[in-house]
């Protein structure tokens, strides 16, 4: 079951990059139709899926792949996965659908995404460290090509500052994974054997060392503060569904890693590092609000808020490890709130790049001082963007406030000191309403005047997106129920 | 005892390949310049011959043969499989470039000769057969460079030779100094009586034969003889001399540091700081190169930095030597890869004349993509797991800092790599002078390039089966 969910993407990538006679209607319904079944795929996963105990994985599968140094092909699932498998499947059905229309390389760029969804969802299923690399890594590759193949502005540029930033922050925790493999006693990448184990634990130093080389690797495709500069670029030249995707996404893998792997294998270093963790994630909460606040171009702006929204992951799970012996119940609400970040904010940021691209593609430009009274000519347009901003800066209703609220109980609850980062929430709400004020309001100005409302196609991708963040905000027991067992196992596991 | 027999049938597939090579010198003197191909045909057939003689040999057991100088171990049939498969893509990339030319069937004798010293030099547990492998490897090459003819030709063949002698002086000067301070050039009898002998005569012997076997690999100090040469030379000689000698001299120099006294880990330490300075060294001189094949060759000598890095585990981690093996084997497919595509298209010797190659060749745009993401070891490529197995290995043998080189070069190599695919996929320049059509003489090494990237790519995949092949001891 995951391994079909894995690679059927992977094989429709590979007909389509083979078959050059596939024309371009074709490729965007092939592209449309996996994607659908993709979501259907892990809809009946979730409809099937039943709390496994700690440390174990529901719908396991495991074959030899190298044995002879302790690597294996093994998948599985558990509460802490299967949410951000079903965002990522929504996410890219969302592009394929924004895509529709595209006329630039269709059958490529299919392809490209098909692959990009496969090896995306490798990542959430890998339940060894190898395979983990494997897919993390090939993420990057496939989003260097979208962002050199279809971006704008100094694409070439930002791609490769993108590559190269990401692929030594992979390689850091490439190094990680090797120190966690000799030191396991019989060697082994196996993620669940390494749990058990915690191979590091009575070696502070070295404990310390690993955790620092595969934080560093996670940090950096987060990211936070200080290893964030490649965002901003990035997400500025690529397209609409590049950023979406990165955003929603790939920034995901780097904080998934933290709970699937630094948390649960290294707990002693976690606990002792925790301290560094939360300031961290206030820092990046803090300087990433700050310079949103800041920035004149849209897209910028909603990238400097991914920074301030994963520090507020970071700090989440930075406190779970600051005590040990009591606060049980509110560290679990911590690392709740941290996972619902992670969907919430995959959502609504990939609604808030894919509306941005629709400026780019309409006027040219993200330049917030270029438009004025946009509500006028384009209302539907503003209403889709003013929700998203409203879902990004944390209102009741909708996901976001369900995680922030879920993170500041339980990180204050642990550590009271936390609460300094509140002042992120409120900076976000402010620039939101600044730019939702500077575009939308007032007489209709600059580049605005003839501004095209949204087509079908950027429509019915962006507002299943919203949807479901505010399904999420009213109903949050459909992503809590199997969250919560995984919280608490995992915070068992980290006081260990 | 069977060490102290002759057993000549042990060395087949080096007796096939020489034998072969002779064969197709003569016969080809007698062949009409328009059926040169049959020489080809013939080369092909010798090598399959060889790598399934030497496959079959890796299911038997392990032996030494005359007399306890030539182990047919794991490492010697590894080294025999790889080097003969490689020469076979090299004459897939010799078929685009040399078909029908004078000195077409002289150029596969050539490489024959050399590919049999390249085995040679894999199995010698004497001195003395290392140095007939060392001779055998290096003079067909000086021969095979200088064919390419040409003015840059003609110097890097100087250059070659040259260093080449120099280093095999080195070479034989240490082997001199060794066989006097044990009274043999056999390595079980070396093992005995070097820890009794002075440590700086067997720290100046050791070293020269390092240097001999470190100036065939191409590996700092004795490098700079290959980026001249794989811009210099033919792309059939810069193919074959950055690829299929590093296969012998590495398993040699393995051999070499396993057989030593391991007292307090002095030459696993000089093995890894020789590893650091290859990498260091490659990679810092590849960076801005503009000729493809020129990277490609300063790309080489990094990559025998990467090779190093298990020689500092020999003894000390189980990982070592399959590491090294393996790395072998998938370094050796995936930089043919490469230098096949730079075949495929012989007029574009400046690395932005690859601009907007995907839209015209987008098979040879992946093979290349394939080929440079593998030397950069991007999982799941061959390399990748190479990379993995040699940085865990240098770990798990003591040497955390070397695992750490390791990951830092492959970061720093992404680089100059990036800017040559990254122009491949870009929009075509507007006066770009356009790529040659499929087919023609250049189908050949286009389709080398493929099936190169394609083993590539199952190296990766189909690791854990390679990796139980190449899993055993060496011969003591």
């Amino acid at each position: 079951m995951l391994s079909t969910i894995v690679f059927l993407p992977l094989a429709a990538a590979a007909v389509l990059a083979a078959v050059p006679a596939i024309r371009p209607a074709a490729a965007r319904w092939i592209w449309v139709t996996v994607s659908v079944a993709e979501l259907v795929l892990i809809g009946v996963l979730w409809a099937n899926y039943e709390t496994p105990g700690a440390n174990e994985l529901a719908f396991e599968e495991q074959m030899p792949w190298i044995p002879g140094v302790g690597s294996s092909y093994h998948v599985g699932v558990d509460g802490l996965s299967l949410p951000l498998l079903a965002m990522t499947a929504v996410v890219f059905l969302a592009c394929a659908v924004y895509a529709f229309r595209d006329n630039d390389r269709p059958r490529a760029q299919a392809a490209l995404f098909l692959f990009l969804q496969g090896v995306s969802l490798g990542v959430f299923v890998a339940a060894d460290l190898i395979l983990f690399f494997v897919f993390f890594d090939l993420s990057i590759v496939g989003m260097y090509f979208v962002i050199a193949g279809w971006g704008h502005g100094s694409s070439a540029r930002s791609a490769l500052k993108f590559f190269l930033y990401t692929f030594l922050g992979s390689l850091s925790l490439l190094l990680g994974f090797i120190g966690l493999y000799v030191a396991s006693t019989p060697h082994t990448f196996d993620i669940p054997e390494l749990v058990a184990a915690t191979p590091l634990d009575g070696n502070p130093l070295a404990g310390g060392l690993v955790l620092a080389a595969i934080l560093v690797g996670l940090a950096v495709k987060t990211p936070t503060v200080p290893f964030h500069t490649w965002l901003p670029p990035a997400h500025t030249d690529a397209p609409a569904t590049g950023s979406a995707v990165l955003a929603a996404v790939l920034l995901k893998m780097g904080t998934y890693g933290f709970v699937r792997i630094a948390m649960p294998m290294l707990p002693e270093a976690w606990r002792a590092w925790a301290w560094v963790i939360v300031a961290v994630g206030v820092v990046s909460v803090l300087y990433g609000a700050f310079v949103a606040l800041a920035q004149t171009n849209l897209k910028r702006m909603i990238a400097y808020t991914s920074v301030n929204h994963m520090g507020y992951i970071v700090l989440a799970l930075g406190a779970v490890g600051l005590v040990v012996d009591d606060a049980a119940q509110a560290r679990s609400v911590a690392v709740t709130g941290a996972v619902t970040q992670m969907v919430s904010h995959g959502l609504i940021t990939a609604a808030l790049f894919l509306l941005a691209g629709v400026m780019q593609k309409r006027a040219g430009t993200y330049d917030m001082g270029s438009y004025g009274g946009l509500a006028g000519p384009a209302p539907r347009y503003a209403a889709l963007f003013a929700i998203g901003a409203f879902a990004s800066l944390g209102l009741p209703g909708f996901s976001g406030f369900i995680a922030e609220f879920q993170i500041f109980a339980g990180s204050v609850a642990v550590a009271p000191v936390t609460a300094i980062a509140l002042l992120g929430i409120l900076v976000t709400a402010a620039l939101f309403l600044r730019a939702l004020q500077r575009v939308f309001t007032g007489p209709t100005e600059g580049r605005s005047a003839g501004f095209a409302d949204v087509r079908a196609e950027e429509l019915w991708s962006v507002v299943p997106l919203l949807g479901l963040s505010v399904l999420i905000g009213v109903l949050p027991r459909v992503l809590l129920d199997v969250l919560g067992p995984a919280s608490a196992a995992l915070v068992g596991l980290v006081g260990r | 005892m069977s060490g102290m027999q002759m057993r000549p049938e042990l060395l087949l597939p080096e007796i096939i390949v020489f034998v072969g090579g002779l064969v197709v010198l003569l016969g080809g003197s007698f062949l009409p310049r328009d059926r040169q191909w049959i020489a080809r045909v013939l080369a092909a057939a010798v090598l399959l011959g060889a790598t399934g003689a030497a496959t079959l040999a890796m299911a038997g057991s392990t032996q030494a043969a005359f007399s306890g100088t030539f182990a047919v171990d794991i490492a010697t049939n590894a080294a025999r499989v790889i080097a003969a498969f490689t020469t076979l893509l090299v004459l897939g990339v010799a078929a685009g470039e040399i078909g029908g030319s004078a000195r077409e069937s002289d150029t596969y004798a050539l490489l024959l000769f050399a590919t049999t010293g390249v085995m040679v030099l894999a199995g010698a547990t004497d001195l003395v057969v290392l140095i007939v492998g060392f001779l055998l490897a290096s003079i067909p090459l000086y021969g095979i460079v200088g064919l390419g003819g040409g003015a840059a030709g003609a110097e890097a063949a100087l250059k070659t030779y040259l260093l080449g002698a120099l280093s095999g002086i080195l070479l034989m000067l240490g082997v001199t100094v060794l066989y006097a301070l044990a009274g043999s050039t056999d390595y079980a009898a070396l093992r005995e009586a070097l820890p009794a002998a002075p440590g700086a005569a067997v720290g100046a012997g050791v070293l020269g034969v390092l240097a001999g076997l470190l100036f065939k690999a191409g590996g700092a100090p004795l490098h700079f003889w290959v980026p001249d040469a794989a811009q210099g030379a033919g792309v059939t000689a810069a193919t074959f001399l950055t690829t299929v000698p590093k296969v012998g001299a590495m398993v040699a120099v393995y051999r070499l540091v396993a057989m030593l006294p391991d007292g307090d880990g002095t030459w696993l330490l000089i093995a890894a700081l020789l590893a650091t300075a290859s990498m260091l060294l490659g990679n810092l001189a590849a960076y801005w190169q503009a000729d493809p094949r020129r990277l490609l060759g300063w790309s080489t000598v990094s990559q025998v930095g990467f090779l190093l890095v298990p020689v500092a585990a020999a003894g000390r981690s189980d990982l070592a030597l399959p590491s090294l093996l393996f790395y072998l084997a998938a370094y050796a497919v995936t930089n043919v890869a490469a230098f096949a595509v730079t075949a495929a298209l012989p007029r574009h010797r400046e690395l932005g004349s690859y601009r907007g190659l995907a839209r015209s060749r987008p098979g040879l745009a992946l093979a290349l993509l394939v080929a440079l993401l593998g030397l950069v070891g991007t999982p799941p490529l061959g390399v990748f797991v190479g990379k993995l197995t040699t940085a865990s290995a240098a770990w798990d043998g003591g040497y955390t800092w070397l695992a750490l080189m390791v990951m830092l070069n492959s970061a720093l190599s992404l680089f100059y790599y990036l800017r040559w695919f990254g122009p491949v996929f870009a929009h075509p320049a507007e006066d770009s002078p356009g790529f040659p059509p499929r087919g023609g003489t250049a189908a050949w090494p286009a389709a080398t390039a493929g099936v190169a990237a394609t083993v590539s790519l199952a190296l990766g995949i189909l690791a854990g089966l390679l990796w139980a092949a190449l899993d055993g001891p060496l011969l003591p």
